[in-house]
This record gives structure tokens, sequence and C-alpha cells, in this order.
């Protein structure tokens, strides 16, 4: 047995030893201390991270709100829109197949957070939640009030441009799918046999040979062609601004990838196959 | 063997010098810009005087200089591209914010409503915004000349705790008396059916905008505070981080 001797300090108050410059990022859950790069002594500082919440509550109440605003929208809820529309229904096909649309997306995010995803830090700040379902429910609302409007108009292009943004979305929605699952095969193995994404024989899965998160790829195709199937701007604008979140985000995973990875392959792109 | 090692050195030594000559001419880049933007407001300010003096009135003041003020207020946008560059160590985000509401004040109020050029609270948040930038890039030009004199330090951070409300109550007061016309004339304003499926109305826009200083203004004055407690008084203020 051999003892170590754990001294807490506060994290903002900390005083560095000279000469002597703090790196690293926080601990994992399931470091040992034992097994840490430090002497005898281990010095370990703590910071209150303020109330959190579990990251699978986290995105059931962040998805749960799009969900059900869009269908109040849908059934035209009295109050939403003029009274004389209260409780009608649209007279356009589009409209229907479009709830149809985002009522599925965000059931299979709910379905994916409840028995897919497989989460590595534990919690969330309070306060982003706060801010991310305001973003989420917001634009749902935005979004689901201009499709279900009494004035809506169908797109341009008729039946042909629904139905081929409908076979786009179906695909990337599977697409989107397939990856996750990819992913959480992947995690099963922990952290001994730690390798990058590699396509597989399924179909989806060959956009790993061109980017490195094709799960951010296929969600800006979902949203892209539910954009073209309503023909709708505010639609267009919420795709632009998840595509520039989930740009950002992919490209942080792509740089992790290179730095942990030495044989990773040299083709891959971040988001969009050869461009980003 | 010993040309190849000469070449390294003589290598360095031109990077190094890249390096400083880079930072000499963003150094004069900065320099002549604040002084160039000192020499602008003090146009103006000048020019609000002697139209002021002359006519006895505020009425058509704003015209009389209107062409002044959008050069130099819109030339401001420079300052974004310098914090993004980094030859400026201030957030991108907050001089986007602060130089885009100028924007949107001269551009989209005052500018395209011509019925409230003529109130009262647009000489206001003019002054207010004449004095503020004066004393601020001439703060600038003194600093990046090493030279900086007490009073304008001074001036710099104390005059905004008087400056900035009354500012901010200009502005607010403008954009009041500006919804009536804005409603009147469907300005910028888009309504349904269309192709598109959208709507916008600008005057609920302005509604919001409105209400929107509410929470940015506190932010942004109290953070200016802390940075007059820092710049005066040396004190260290820990900020709460997220």
């Amino acid at each position: 047995i051999f003892f170590l001797q754990v001294e807490v300090l506060d994290a903002k108050t900390r005083e560095q030893p000279p000469g002597y410059v703090l790196k690293g990022k926080s601990l994992r859950d399931d470091e040992i201390l034992q097994n840490l790069p430090v002497g005898t002594t281990a010095t370990m500082y703590f910071k209150d991270l303020g109330p959190q919440l579990g990251w699978t509550m986290v995105f059931l109440a962040e998805y749960i709100g799009p969900l059900l605003s869009y269908l109040l929208f849908y059934f035209r809820i009295p109050y939403f829109y003029s009274n004389r529309y209260a409780l009608s229904s649209s007279p356009h096909p589009v409209v229907t197949l479009a709830c149809v649309c985002h009522t599925f997306h965000y059931t299979k995010r709910l379905i994916e957070t409840i028995f897919v995803h497989r989460f590595s830090h534990g919690t969330m700040p309070l306060r982003t939640i706060v801010k991310n379902c305001a973003y989420y429910w917001g634009f749902s609302a935005w979004l689901a009030y201009y499709i279900n409007h009494p004035l809506y108009t169908p797109p341009s292009y008729g039946e042909l441009q629904v139905n081929y943004a409908l076979i786009l979305f179906v695909m990337c929605e599977m697409g989107n799918f397939s990856i996750h699952l990819t992913l959480n095969k992947l995690r099963g193995d922990g952290p001994k046999g730690r390798r990058f994404p590699m396509p597989n024989k399924n179909p989806f899965t060959w956009l790993f040979f061109f980017v490195s998160c094709p799960n951010y790829t296929y969600e800006v195709g979902a949203w892209v062609s539910f954009s073209i199937m309503t023909q709708c701007l505010p639609v267009a604008f919420y795709t632009l601004l998840g595509f520039i979140q989930m740009t950002i985000w992919a490209k942080g995973k792509h740089r992790a990838y290179i730095r942990e990875f030495k044989d990773y392959p040299s083709l891959r792109v971040a988001i969009i196959p050869l461009i980003l | 063997m010993a040309s190849s090692e000469e070449d390294g050195t003589v290598e360095e030594k031109e990077n190094n010098n890249k390096k400083r000559t880079k930072s000499t001419l963003a150094t004069a880049w900065l320099t002549f810009y604040n002084i160039a933007m000192t020499a602008g407001w003090l146009v103006l300010a000048m020019a609000m005087t002697r139209f002021y003096i002359q006519k006895g009135t505020h009425k058509g003041l704003y015209r009389s200089i209107a062409r002044t003020l959008k050069f130099f207020q819109t030339f401001a946008l420079v300052e974004v591209g310098h914090c993004a560059i980094g030859i400026v160590r201030t957030s991108v985000i907050v001089t986007g914010v602060q130089v885009c509401s100028r924007i949107f004040m001269v551009w989209f109020i005052t500018n395209s409503i011509r019925q409230i050029q003529s109130e009262e609270s647009v000489i206001l948040f003019l002054v207010v915004w004449t004095m503020t930038e004066i004393i601020r890039y001439s703060y600038y030009t003194f600093k990046l000349l090493n030279h900086l004199p007490y009073f304008i330090k001074w001036a710099r951070y104390n005059l905004f705790i008087v400056l900035y409300p009354v500012g901010v109550v200009g502005e607010l007061l403008t954009i009041y008396a500006a919804l009536p016309f804005v409603r009147r004339s469907g300005m910028y304003s888009m309504r349904l059916p269309n192709k598109y499926n959208v709507s916008f109305d600008y005057y609920y826009c302005l509604i919001i905008v409105m209400l929107s200083y509410i929470p940015l203004f506190p932010q942004l004055y109290f953070h200016m505070l802390r940075q007059r407690r820092r710049m005066l008084h040396g004190e260290v203020i820990v900020e709460k981080d997220d």
C-alpha cells in the first residue's frame, strides 16, 4: 500500500508554484488517482460548476419543445392564428408532409437520446440548457408558424420539388441514424481500443471516406431538404445557423482526430466532402 | 556548409524584421486611423456648434452634418477588422455590437426616417456621441504615441458615467418617435402571402430593439465601470466565468 497526500485548493485563488505552469484538461470521472502522472503529492483543483443537469435530460428538454410546439401550430390551436382559422386544417398536402417529417425528425432524436447515445461528459450547466432550449423551442415555433399559416404558399415547382426533397430528407435521416449507430459501436470498445470511425458495409457510412463527421453532414442535408420541401425562408435561415454551429463542432472533432491518430486518412475533411 | 548556416541566420533575421515591421506598420496605421477619426468627430462637433450659433435652432442641424456623420460612423466598421486580425486586443463581438448599434441608428433610423430628423433626441445622442468619440479616439492616439495626458484618461473613464445613459435615452427617444412613421409607411416590411413564406414587420422589430436595451445596457455599463476601476485604481476584479 502506499498513501497519497492530496492537497485541495480553490481553483480561483490558487497559488502557482514558482517556475511552473499549470496545464492540462480536467480529469475524467473514471481516472484513478494512483495512475496519474504525479509523484507522492498530488495537488487537485476543484471548481464549483454551478447547477448542472445530466446530458440525457438536457436533450430530452431541448427536443420535446420543438416536437410539441410544431404540432400546436399544425392543428392551429386557437389564438395562434386569427380566430376564423382556429382548429382548421391546411388544403396543401405538403403542410401535412412537413409536419410528419418534422415530428419524425425530433422523435428520432428523442429515441436516439434514450437508446443510442453514450455521453462522455456527465452533465451540462443550467444556464447553457436554458439558452439551448430557448434556441430550439423558439426557432421551431417560428418555423411552424409560417409553414402552418393559413396564407402559406406551397413550393414553386409543386409536387416535383416536394417529392425530391422528401427523398433527400429520408436518405439523410437514415444516413444520420446509421452514423449514430456506427459511432455507438465504436464507443463500446472503451478507452483501450481507441480507433477513429471507418466506413463499413452500410452504404450510408461510406461518407466516412470523405468526412470526419458525416452525422453532421446528414443533419445539414436533412434540414436543407426540409427547406426545399417547404420553400420557407425562416427554415433556410435556421438551416444556415445550424450549419455554422455544426461546422464549428466538426472542425474541432476533425482536428482532435488528426492530433490523436497518426494514420488518419488525409482525404477526409470536417463536414462537406472535398470542401470544408 | 558555412554558407548554408549563414543563410539560415539571414533568413531568421529577415523573419524577425518582418515581424517587427508588421507591428510597426500596424502601429502606424492605427495612429493614422485614430488621428483621422479624432479629426472627423472634431469637425462634426464644430459644424454642429457653428450651425446652432448661426441659426439659433436645431431644426435642419442633422441635415447639415448628415454626410459627415455617415462617413465617419460607417468608417468605424474598420475597427471590427482591427480586432479580427488582432492588431487591437478587444473582443470582435463587443466591438461588432457597438459599431453595429451605431450603424443601425445612423442608417436605419435617422437616415431613412426623415420626419424625426428635427427631434431634440437626435441632437441629444449626437452631442453625446461626438463627445465620447473625440475623447475615445484621442485617448487611443495618445496611447499609441506613448504620451497619454492624465486628463484624457480621466475623461475617458469618468465622463461615460453620465454620457452613456444620456446617449441611451437619446437613442431610445428617437426610435420611439420614429415608430408611428414606420407603422404608417410600412417601410422595410414584408407581409404574407409570398413565395418565401416569410414576413417581417419593421415596427415590431424596432420595439424588440428598444426592449433589448434593457438587458444589454446594464451589462455594457457595468463592464465599463469594472474597466474604470481597473484602469484608474488598479483594482483587480474577478469576473464570474461560466
